[in-house]
């Protein structure tokens, strides 16, 4: 399975998104430089987490606008699986791609720490190998994570099963204590309605191994290696564009 | 011709930079300030020929990248 990692400028998790793609899981994986408007004939594409553009305007603000951002709506409409961690995410909610957006943290402090996160849905590419209500520990490490959007957006969010990960303390209950950044209804990631574009602020890439702490991400890059090799990604997703 | 672009957060949105300086502003003795908050001002030059084209051209770019409508809101205005 080919992973493309996109890098902007202001990226800083790329290498550790291609290590764990590459190394941990053995798969091919490939920079893709924001400029370039081919995805190579990737089969899942990963937005790493950063600081892309220097978090000029908003997180995310700029990076929208990058040429490889045309490659990734194709493929995502298309089926294709696209994940989207920490300033990844803030990309797709800036593109639109995922609904929402971020706000500085509620208490106002970058968080850099190690966080529980309930597992809400197991039918996306990213969650396919992981037990329902499953509690994954992974670092966050983020100014604005902060997530908000409309109640009207939150009902559809929640009719379509589309909130993906939530904050919990370790035995998997969603406290106001267990909420890092203040993050509406403790949101830590969501899906598209089509479920296929996932975004979370937590790192998973980051928690890949034990001797950096934790290997509870693991299970998400695995869930689209599974998913790929059992056929249940969009055929249009797998196809060159 | 000058448009100047002032983005804030929509009333609904809370704004945690806005609630501390208020805090900040009660601790230093103003406590006759009731709320603050933090919004983005932008000034740009725009080449047009009439201010209704420069509102509407600094009102496009408000829409597209100066302002996020999930949660901000702008206001413009010219010369």
């Amino acid at each position: 399975m080919r992973f493309a990692v996109i890098v902007f400028p202001g990226s800083n998790c790329d290498h550790d998104a291609y290590y764990a793609a590459k190394e941990v899981l053995g798969q091919q994986a490939e920079f893709v430089w924001h400029k370039e408007t081919d995805l190579r004939g990737a089969d899942a594409v990963i937005l790493p987490g950063g600081f892309s553009h220097g978090d000029y305007l908003r997180t995310g603000a700029i990076a929208r606008f990058s040429p490889v951002m045309d490659a990734v709506r194709t493929f995502a409409a298309g089926g294709g699986p696209v994940l989207g961690i920490c300033n990844g995410f803030q990309i797709l909610l800036e593109a639109g791609l995922l609904p929402g957006a971020m706000l500085r943290n509620r208490g106002l402090k970058f968080v850099c720490e190690h966080v529980h996160v309930r597992v809400e849905q197991t039918d996306t590419p990213f969650t396919f190998a992981c037990r329902s209500q499953q509690v994954l520990r992974m670092p966050i490490a983020h100014g604005e994570g902060n997530y908000f959007t409309t109640p009207e957006e939150l009902r559809r969010l929640e009719q379509n099963r589309q909130i993906v990960f939530r904050y919990v303390d370790p035995a998997g209950v969603a406290t106001d204590e267990s909420n890092p950044n203040g993050s509406l209804q403790s949101i830590a990631g969501i899906c598209s309605e089509r479920r296929n574009v996932v975004g979370l602020m937590p790192h998973p890439e980051r928690a890949c191994e034990l001797s950096i702490g934790s290997r509870d991400g693991l299970v998400m890059l695995e869930s689209v290696v599974k998913a790929h090799a059992a056929g249940t990604l969009a055929a249009a997703g797998s196809a060159s564009v | 011709m000058r448009a100047r672009v002032f983005v804030t957060l929509k009333p609904s949105v809370f704004d945690p930079q806005g609630k501390t300086i208020v805090d900040a502003l009660h601790s230093l003795g103003y406590a006759g300030v009731e709320d603050v908050r933090q919004g983005k001002y932008f000034e740009l030059e725009v080449a047009a020929e009439s201010t209704d084209k420069a509102r509407s051209m600094a009102s496009e770019v408000a829409d597209k990248l100066l302002a996020n409508p999930v949660i901000e809101s702008y206001r413009i205005e010219i010369g």
